[in-house]
């Protein structure tokens, strides 16, 4: 690595909290949602790989990409299940969301 | 190889895009923008990647989520007519707590990293220690298809399951699909399907003995089909009761 770990994390650490703020920022917007969380998991990803180079150890590397599987399938569930629910209600509104009352 | 400095500046830059346009990402007025930040994003977080030494996973990274995840999120903004300037109402009222909980956060992170350190038997601990001498795509190769195979293939489960469960619950069964009803095919009988005819002799047979799917014109006036025209169920006993 060119640069040393703690430069790393701090990007990875800004990215993490610019991804929960993202979900506090758009809270009717359910897509920037989705985009926000993909920055948290890019975030990790980062963390995970900086590690890695900086231990020297391929663990992280292979932990990264489960979690990039992961955040794939989720995306893909998370997006399919967005477009029945326009499809039945018309709308995205988050606060829309209290079919179950849970 | 790159020098110090270049790699230095490199990284600096690759990290303040980065963040700038994951700040776009959240910030950006029309979800199509946010979209293409992401991407920009995720392009720069390959080339921190390429930084440390993770060639393998950038490329991935490109791969995947710029070729895969992006264009989905770009099918599904540009597919969905929503009225995005209603969804931005209460943009100001949620911002001063989200912030609040952003600097928590983010300092609580400091504190993290502050009071963290390497142990020193680090270097015996190691899981799967980076090989020298061989390049980062085949040492990634060397332990995903033997240590964690196990994982290697669950990862491949979940994208199946992912994949079935995004088509069901997509897909919608339109009523004119010519699908395979097995309850129907079970059930028939011959008695509903095959009738023998004695025929007279220089006379033929009369064509209101045979059994056959009626003809569309015919059907329309059932009224419990629809639009449904293929004929795929229903084998009217016309005339069945032949008297022979």
């Amino acid at each position: 690595m060119v640069v040393s770990l703690g430069n790393y994390l701090a990007v990875s650490g800004i990215l993490l909290v610019l991804g929960v703020f993202g979900i506090f920022l758009n809270r009717k917007n359910v897509i920037v949602i989705f985009m926000s969380i993909e920055l948290i998991l890019l975030a990790v990803n980062i963390n995970l790989v900086a590690f890695s180079a900086s231990l020297g150890d391929l663990a992280g590397q292979v932990f990264a990409m489960f979690v990039l599987t992961v955040a794939a399938a989720e995306a893909a569930i998370g997006l399919a299940i967005l477009v029945i629910y326009f499809r039945n209600r018309g709308s995205i509104q988050v606060e829309d969301v209290n079919l179950m009352k849970g | 190889m790159i020098g110090p400095l270049i790699g230095t500046a490199a990284f600096y830059v690759f990290a303040t895009v980065l963040i700038a346009s994951a700040a776009m990402v959240i910030t950006s007025r029309n979800p199509v923008y946010s979209v293409l930040f992401l991407v920009l994003a995720f392009f720069n977080a390959a080339g921190l990647f390429l930084l440390a030494g993770a060639e393998f996973l950038a490329l991935i990274l490109v791969i995947v989520y710029v070729g895969a995840v992006a264009v989905l999120f770009m099918f599904v903004v540009m597919m969905l007519d929503v009225n995005f300037a209603e969804l931005r109402s209460g943009f100001q009222r949620y911002a001063p707590v989200g912030a609040a909980v952003g600097v928590v956060l983010l300092v609580e992170l400091g504190f993290a990293y502050g009071g963290w350190k390497v142990s020193d038997a680090a270097p015996s601990l190691l899981a799967s220690p980076t090989p020298v001498g061989v390049s980062n795509t085949e040492a990634i190769g060397e332990v995903l298809y033997t240590d964690y195979l196990l994982l290697f293939q669950l990862a491949g489960v979940i994208l199946l399951v992912a994949m079935i469960g995004a088509i069901a619950l997509t897909l919608r069964d339109k009523r004119t699909s010519r699908k395979q009803n097995i309850q129907k095919q079970i059930d028939r009988q011959v008695e509903d399907t095959l009738v023998i005819v004695s025929a007279k002799l220089g006379e033929g047979v009369p064509t209101s003995d045979i059994k056959r799917p009626l003809p569309p014109k015919m059907k329309a006036g059932h009224g419990d089909h629809g639009d449904d025209d293929h004929g795929h169920d229903e084998h009217e006993p016309a005339h069945a009761q032949g008297d022979h």
